[in-house]
């Protein structure tokens, strides 16, 4: 039952009641499903079963760390860099992810303490409240501020002490018995949720539209999801140009040089159709009321004054009108859906690849595998699917549901769902459980994001565990605290999420598959998921992972970086002198993190040279920790 | 809620249960498997006392 429980507690994680729901009703709710499921059966389950398969063999050849797995498996020189990849990841994501987890505690204890209650029930009172807690007004308010600590900091300080007692007391003896208490914990309390969620009926009689059904609807109709996107085309290019969504505000300085020009597209995406629409800013001391000729929009501005560009609303519905199936002919679904499962299954994290290295050789990794990625599914399609937005639905506008609160999983689970606990009957408790059960979920997580770099430590450098340990604890300390005092509209977090937690997890499972199915070879790792397996793996997966999953990998990633990456470097030379500071520093300190494992990874494999362990290229001769003999 | 989004609802949440129900029937079914199945979080690193 242990060891059922563990499997579970593994693949449980934020990204099942969080960022799936939102991802999922953005996506064109039940057509997301498509290409979610298909990225499960391509991408998900053959990069987890590699990454089981990978472990174990770099085990059983004597390396736990992932430079040393890949040094076995692909002997070349170059090869241990990649598996530094692997460090980073985990130990990146840990950084900002122990900051979310305290959140979650922090609410949690709000909602017990009737801390929350207090707060009026609107979506605006618990927008402030969270800008509050997490100090986006600007940098260093958490820090800065008088009268003591900040709550989040507070409780920083307490899950990263809890982080780091359970860490540093090793696996056996703390996380597992852990997980037999938490994992029943967090799957009562989702399923007293699920259950309250559901047996709402019509919560508020004045507004019979928000009721059960229609909140499932709003989860699961299938549509076509609509992008917009927005640049400027010509005139003196502004820091203040902000697009979101249908519209953009464009901020004109005071000192703007009159009269001017300004011209801004808008491009209206969704399935095989796209819409343009042209929108000119004649800037002049005598501002006039706007109007439109030929499908332009002029519109007239004073210097500073504030624009805002709105996208026709015929254009959507055009867009909807048609078919349901070219929904599927947008490659951003596809992205989102890709990106869904790596997250949440956590392949690409470089966690399974480690803790696989410390099996027995006979050890299943098939059935394994399967199962805490179906356990993970189960919990995020049934648990999360059915409760975040329904519930959102249920108690809030549409207007309050806006494309950016769906995108993100920080304003859908602190700013939403608070609101929503605010005019649900017994809503305190209903928070406390549902925050409590977040905070669970995410420790779960987070518990396991160190064993890489500590298991490299001590076999890159001899060093023990809790010296490991103690190292690693003021690195994530000095990442942490960047994130936090970077609090301005959570710049610092995003730019780890996307460039650590996004772009690194896309290329380091690009880098395995290609390592397993086409350098270690798929004869060889047939042979060796097959042994000790539980199951039989149908023949059709070695395919799929030689030739589908890294083409369809590689796929998704150039479309990826083609659709996000320029988007990217664009709204960073939108952003303000202060905000750009922020994002260049966080990617600074992103390089430095790559160019320090990189250096150790380095000094590591020449200690490895030096005892023999990688001599010559066969890999059977490299010095076998006897698999057998492992406990 | 349209037919449509009932039928992607209960196949969707129908796959699953499905997947992890057979998953868990093999776990328990076959003799042995229990001792032979990991997680990362029951995994042994054998580093405790370092």
């Amino acid at each position: 039952m242990g060891v059922i429980l563990a499997v579970a507690g593994s693949a449980v994680g934020l990204g099942n009641f969080l960022r799936f729901p939102g991802q999922a009703a953005m996506n064109g709710g039940g057509i997301f499903m498509i290409p979610y499921f298909i990225s499960l059966v391509l991408l998900g389950i053959p990069i987890c079963w590699m990454e089981w398969t990978m472990g174990r063999y770099g085990g059983s050849r004597g390396f736990n760390s992932a430079p040393g797995i890949f040094s076995v498996m692909w002997r070349n020189p170059v090869s241990k860099y990649f598996g530094a990849l692997a460090l980073i990841v985990p130990v990146g994501i840990y950084m900002y992810y122990v900051y979310i987890e305290a959140w979650c505690l922090a609410y949690a204890w709000d909602y017990l303490t009737g801390a929350m209650v207090r707060l009026p029930a609107d979506v605006e009172a618990y927008k402030d409240h969270f800008a509050g807690f997490v100090g986006t007004g600007y940098n260093g308010f958490l820090l800065r501020s008088t009268g003591g600590l900040q709550e989040s900091v507070l409780f920083l300080i307490i899950v990263f002490v809890i982080n780091f007692v359970f860490i540093y007391r090793g696996l056996t003896r703390g996380i597992e018995l852990f997980c037999k208490f938490a994992m029943p914990v967090l799957m009562l309390f989702a399923g007293i949720v699920l259950v309250r969620v559901l047996t709402l009926g019509t919560p508020d009689p004045a507004r019979p539209e928000a009721n059960v059904v229609n909140a499932l609807g709003f989860m699961w109709t299938p549509t076509i999801p609509i992008r917009h996107g927005w640049k400027q085309t010509a005139g003196p290019e502004l820091e203040g140009f902000r697009p979101a969504g249908e519209s953009a505000e464009v901020e004109i300085p005071d000192s703007f040089p009159i009269p001017q020009e300004l011209v801004f597209e808008s491009m209206t995406r969704g399935g095989l159709k796209s819409v343009r629409e042209v929108f000119r800013v004649r800037v002049s001391a005598d501002g006039a009321a706007g109007e439109t000729e030929d499908g332009v929009t002029i519109i007239s501005a004073r210097p500073g004054q504030t624009v805002r560009l709105s996208v026709d609303p015929a254009t959507p519905a055009s867009i909807r009108a048609q078919p349901l199936w070219a929904g599927l002919a947008d490659p951003q679904l596809w992205l989102a859906a890709a990106g869904q499962i790596f997250f949440t299954l956590s392949v690409g994290f470089g966690i399974i690849l480690n803790y696989a290295s410390y099996l027995r050789r006979n050890d299943d990794v098939v059935l394994s595998g399967l199962t805490a990625s179906s356990t993970n599914e189960f919990c995020e399609v049934c648990l999360g699917g059915l409760i975040t937005i329904p519930a959102a639905f249920l108690f809030l506008t549409a207007a309050d549901l806006t494309p950016a609160v769906l995108q993100s999983g920080f304003k859908l689970g602190f700013v939403a769902l608070p609101a929503v606990f605010a005019r649900m009957p017994a809503g305190s408790l209903f928070g406390a459980v549902w925050f409590f059960m977040l905070f669970v979920a995410a420790i779960t997580s987070s518990l396991s994001m160190l064993q890489p770099a500590i298991a490299f430590l001590e076999e890159g450098f001899g060093m023990g565990r809790r010296l490991s340990v103690t190292c690693l604890g003021m690195l994530t300390a000095i990442g942490s605290l960047l994130v936090v005092y970077f609090s301005k509209d959570l710049i610092a977090l995003s730019v780890m999420d996307f460039w650590i937690g996004t772009v690194c997890i896309f290329l380091l499972a690009m880098v395995q598959s290609i390592v397993v199915g086409w350098l270690f070879g798929i004869e060889r790792v047939k042979e060796e998921c097959r042994r000790g397996a539980a199951m039989r793996v149908p023949d059709v997966v070695w395919f799929v992972m030689k030739y589908v999953t890294p083409t369809y990998l590689l796929i998704v990633f150039v479309c990826w970086c083609y659709n996000n990456i320029p988007a990217e470097i664009a709204g960073i030379r939108a952003m303000r002198a202060e905000d750009r500071g922020t994002v260049l520093l966080m990617l600074a300190f992103i390089g430095v993190l790559l160019v320090f494992f990189s250096l150790l990874v380095n000094l590591a494999a020449a200690r490895w040279r030096a005892q023999g362990r990688l001599a010559g290229a066969d890999a059977s001769r490299a010095p076998l920790a006897d698999p057998e003999a492992r406990p | 809620m349209n037919v449509y989004g009932w039928v992607f609802m209960l196949a969707s949440c129908g796959f699953v249960i499905s997947l992890t129900v057979f998953c868990y029937w093999r776990v328990l079914r076959t003799p042995g498997t229990l001792e032979h199945m990991h997680a990362p979080l029951d995994i042994d690193t054998h580093d405790a006392d370092t």
